[in-house]
């Protein structure tokens, strides 16, 4: 949309203006071709690389390596953990945006700053923390011997590792985009006695269903291909204790390369998707925008 | 006006709840889990703790996760702000496409990206053939880290300035032509100017992540003692040895290093918007 405006406005005042106001063409193409070389071999390279090698020996390979019950033990346990994580992580994610954009109070600074606080955090201390924590020799850890329960190097410390890492992704999805929307709406509902519950579902939730699901779909993509946590937490137990991030680095440490990036290229899929999912969000998004500058 | 606002603000329910379960939860996940690591290396000696830091392993994988990390972002910044201006100001077929797969780093499971970039930069790899004949091996080298490092950062340099690219006033610019400057030197001191605190913030956020990540990094560095072996993979070292106290010990300066670099970033984008005000 910006595009087509300025290129509109160079062609119409073409005459008027000096030649030197943009790139001359030649210029143009030679930062084009050096931007599209980067890309093509910094990100585009990796991707084709993946399903070439994934499909390098044969097509039944590609698909035994698929179906074989370590892959498909690591995928019910991958997904277990997302289903926990991500809705976990949006419950959080809604009630903090509504607590900071729809009233003031003291500290919101602070809390916007604590959300963050995993985005800065390694992934391999993300998962150090709950070792300390619930570790054989750690705080919990006698406790939970006594009681015979595990947390750490089995399930539940997966699903708290992957939890840490991708706390913030929900809230720092909405919590900007109901700041913009303000809360005149929901006050305006307020006032005809509509109930608290209500305004959320009827008002709040029409205006950021699509940047909700956004930050859903990118919680999800992280909490499905998260792996240094996840591998401090992880027993790496063959059928047990893996998911497909580590169920992949099991299978390249032990040179079955094929088998690997076939395993892989089920995780590329899942990032093509979201990238998908990414730009028709923002399109409707935009166009959502553009409606409502017009009434 | 300003009563009539302040009634309106407590009108709208569930501050209690919402703020209670923020807290609550927010304490639970991120914030003990945290402590534990403050409350661990308290408990350590501080003959154990200098131990730790001075070991000249420790230092040596400090220097390859930090230096690594701060070319990778350098590269990042330049060909993150070439990336953010073709997409911004010129037109080409494919332009969606490509501004679609800036965030492929994202959504793409870091284990992946360090398997796929190990195969393309081993001696045997698409490009890693290349450079063997000359002598020069990148994966398993520091070069392999900073490219997995490339990878993962370049992301945050292109969406912190594609923004701010789009908002600039392109009067200042026509101001600048008219006034008989060239295309470089408007460049220099009408644009650049402007895109400065979004470089720095994209630096610094490139640069933070690449100082702590793991998966990408783990498959292309070799994981040589003293010369490929980052700090968190040093982390997880001590760890398989038992060696909490030394775990905690790195993890927490690598974390204090962070700290740092969220200030500066906050603080970055808290003057850019100031200027913004004040404009």
């Amino acid at each position: 949309m910006a595009g087509s405006t300025t290129m509109n406005g160079i062609v119409g005042s073409s005459e008027v203006r000096p030649r030197h106001a943009t790139e001359s063409l030649p210029f143009r193409w030679l930062w084009i071709t050096i931007a599209l070389l980067f890309v093509g071999l910094i990100l585009i390279l990796p991707l084709v690389t993946v399903i070439y090698e994934g499909l390098k020996k044969g097509v039944e390979l590609y698909l035994a390596a698929l179906i074989e019950p370590d892959a498909i033990s690591a995928l019910k346990l991958t997904l277990l953990v997302a289903l926990i994580a991500v809705p976990l992580n949006t419950l959080f994610g809604v009630a903090a945006a509504w607590t900071i954009t729809k009233f003031q109070f003291r500290g919101k600074n602070i809390l916007l700053t604590l959300i963050d606080l995993p985005f800065a955090v390694s992934p391999v201390i993300s998962g150090l923390v709950y070792v300390l924590l619930f570790g054989a020799r750690g705080w919990f850890g006698p406790f939970l011997e006594a009681n015979h329960l595990q947390i750490v190097y089995a399930a539940p410390g997966i699903i708290l590792a992957t939890t840490f890492v991708t706390f913030p992704f929900v809230a720092r999805e909405l919590i900007p985009l109901m700041q913009a929307q303000g809360k005149q709406e929901e006050e305006a509902a307020a006032s005809l006695g509509a109930r608290g519950w209500h305004i959320f579902w009827h008002v709040t939730m029409p205006n950021i269903k699509w940047g909700l699901l956004y930050g859903i779909i990118l919680c999800n993509a992280r909490a499905i291909g998260e792996f240094g946590a996840v591998s401090v937490v992880s027993g790496h137990i063959r059928g047990e204790t893996n998911t497909l991030p580590l169920h992949i680095e099991i299978l390249y440490n032990e040179y079955q390369f094929s088998a690997a990036f076939a395993v892989a290229s089920l995780l590329v899929a899942l990032a093509l998707v979201t990238l998908v999912a990414k730009s028709l969000i923002e399109r409707r998004q935009q166009r959502a925008a553009a409606r409502n500058r017009m009434n | 006006m300003t009563k009539l606002k302040s009634k309106r603000i407590k009108v709208l329910p569930g501050f209690g709840l919402t703020l209670g379960y923020s807290i609550f939860y927010l304490s639970i996940i991120v914030l003990i889990p945290l402590a534990s690591l403050f409350v661990e290396t308290a408990n350590a000696s501080w003959d154990k703790i200098w131990q730790t830091i001075s070991d000249p392993r420790v230092i040596a994988s400090y220097r390859v996760t930090f230096l690594s990390a701060f070319y990778a972002a350098v590269i990042n910044v330049i060909f993150g702000l070439l990336l953010a201006w073709v997409l911004v100001r010129y037109k080409f077929p494919g332009k969606k496409l490509i501004d679609g797969i800036i965030d492929l780093p994202f959504a793409l499971p870091t284990a992946v990206a360090g398997i796929a970039l190990t195969a393309i930069y081993a001696e045997n790899g698409i490009i890693g053939k290349l450079f063997a004949p000359l002598g020069i091996k990148i994966a398993y080298t520091q070069i392999g880290i900073t490219i997995a490092l490339i990878f993962i950062g370049l992301p945050f340099v292109v969406r912190t300035v594609q923004p701010v690219l789009q908002e600039l006033d392109r009067e200042i610019e026509e101001a600048a032509v008219t006034l008989g400057a060239y295309r470089w030197r408007t460049f220099r001191s009408v644009i650049l100017p402007e895109l400065t605190p979004a470089l720095w913030t994209g630096f610094a956020l490139a640069f933070a992540r690449a100082i702590g990540e793991y998966g990408s990094v783990v498959f292309i560095a070799g994981n040589m003692p003293f010369k490929t072996e980052i700090a968190p993979l040093l982390i997880m070292t001590k760890l398989e040895q038992f060696d909490y106290a030394g775990a905690t010990t790195i993890a927490l300066v690598m974390l204090l290093s962070s700290f740092v670099m969220l200030l500066v970033i906050n603080f970055l984008q808290w003057r850019s918007q100031h200027q913004a005000i004040s404009e």
